[in-house]
């Protein structure tokens, strides 16, 4: 754990800024303007075309993996300080780092199958 | 106290007072920082709604006609709302902690907090206006 410490901070700040520069524009938009009718939501072949394009998928593989990350540092964290669960380290650590792994895994199955 | 105590490496275990779960309510900046410790609950919830829709779109229209349904019904409208609301305050809040984690220097003068924070937000007006602008115009 002590030699990846770096690696994953990395990973949990790199995420951070991800999210702060790119999610409330996404959220806003997919989350809110769209389902409630301000916006007209993209049709199926727009979204289709664009995602065909290698940036747009490398894009949304860094839009979803990073920010999973961010999570997995901060809310292990939270679980320790928070609830004070120090006892459950390993544990936690496993548990949070493994579901962003999974969902990496997840999104690089999709964006590479996807056709 | 036990007769024979079991030593550790640290202090003995009798010797820790007891701290609420709930100790972060009681004053305002332990709850800004527990609030802004959270955030990072609904950034994961936001990046599994994008897996969700690449899933959808991948399957097809009618899988993507479902997920845009889903999406506007109240359960999801509420929690996007509120997501939406702590993404904003972890952007906010990341975005004001840069220039102290990150000093920029400029012929030997660190620049002012004001300019790294200014080209942060300026940075972020930029890409969420080219985010929409691809996604409304396709």
């Amino acid at each position: 754990m002590e030699r990846i410490t770096p690696l994953l901070w990395l990973l949990f700040s790199a995420g951070g800024t991800v999210a702060a520069l790119l999610f409330p524009v996404h959220l806003f938009l997919t989350g809110l303007a769209f389902p409630l009718g301000w916006l007209e939501a993209p049709r199926y072949d727009v979204l289709h075309r664009l995602i065909a394009h290698p940036l747009i998928r490398l894009y949304l593989f860094i839009l979803i993996s990073l920010p999973l990350f961010h999570w997995a540092h901060r809310f292990r964290y939270t679980l320790y300080d928070g609830l004070q669960l120090k006892h459950l380290t390993t544990l936690i650590a496993v548990l949070c780092y493994g579901a962003a792994l999974f969902g990496t895994a997840m999104a690089a199955y999709l964006l590479w199958t996807i056709t | 106290m036990k007769a024979d105590p079991h030593y550790t490496l640290y202090h003995p275990r009798w010797y820790r007072r007891h701290v609420s779960v709930w100790w972060w309510l009681q004053n305002r900046s332990y709850t800004a920082f527990v609030l802004r410790e959270i955030t990072s609950v609904f950034v994961a919830f936001f990046a599994v709604v994008y897996l969700w829709q690449i899933r959808a779109i991948a399957k097809g229209p009618e899988a993507y006609a479902q997920f845009l349904t889903r999406l506007g019904t109240p359960f999801f409208l509420v929690l996007n709302a509120v997501a939406f609301l702590f993404v904003l305050f972890h952007a906010v809040t990341w975005f004001n902690l840069t220039p102290k984690a990150m000093v920029l220097r400029l012929r030997g003068k660190r620049v002012a907090d004001g300019v790294v924070l200014g080209l942060n937000y300026a940075a972020w007006v930029v890409v969420s206006g080219a985010v929409a602008f691809v996604l409304l115009r396709g």
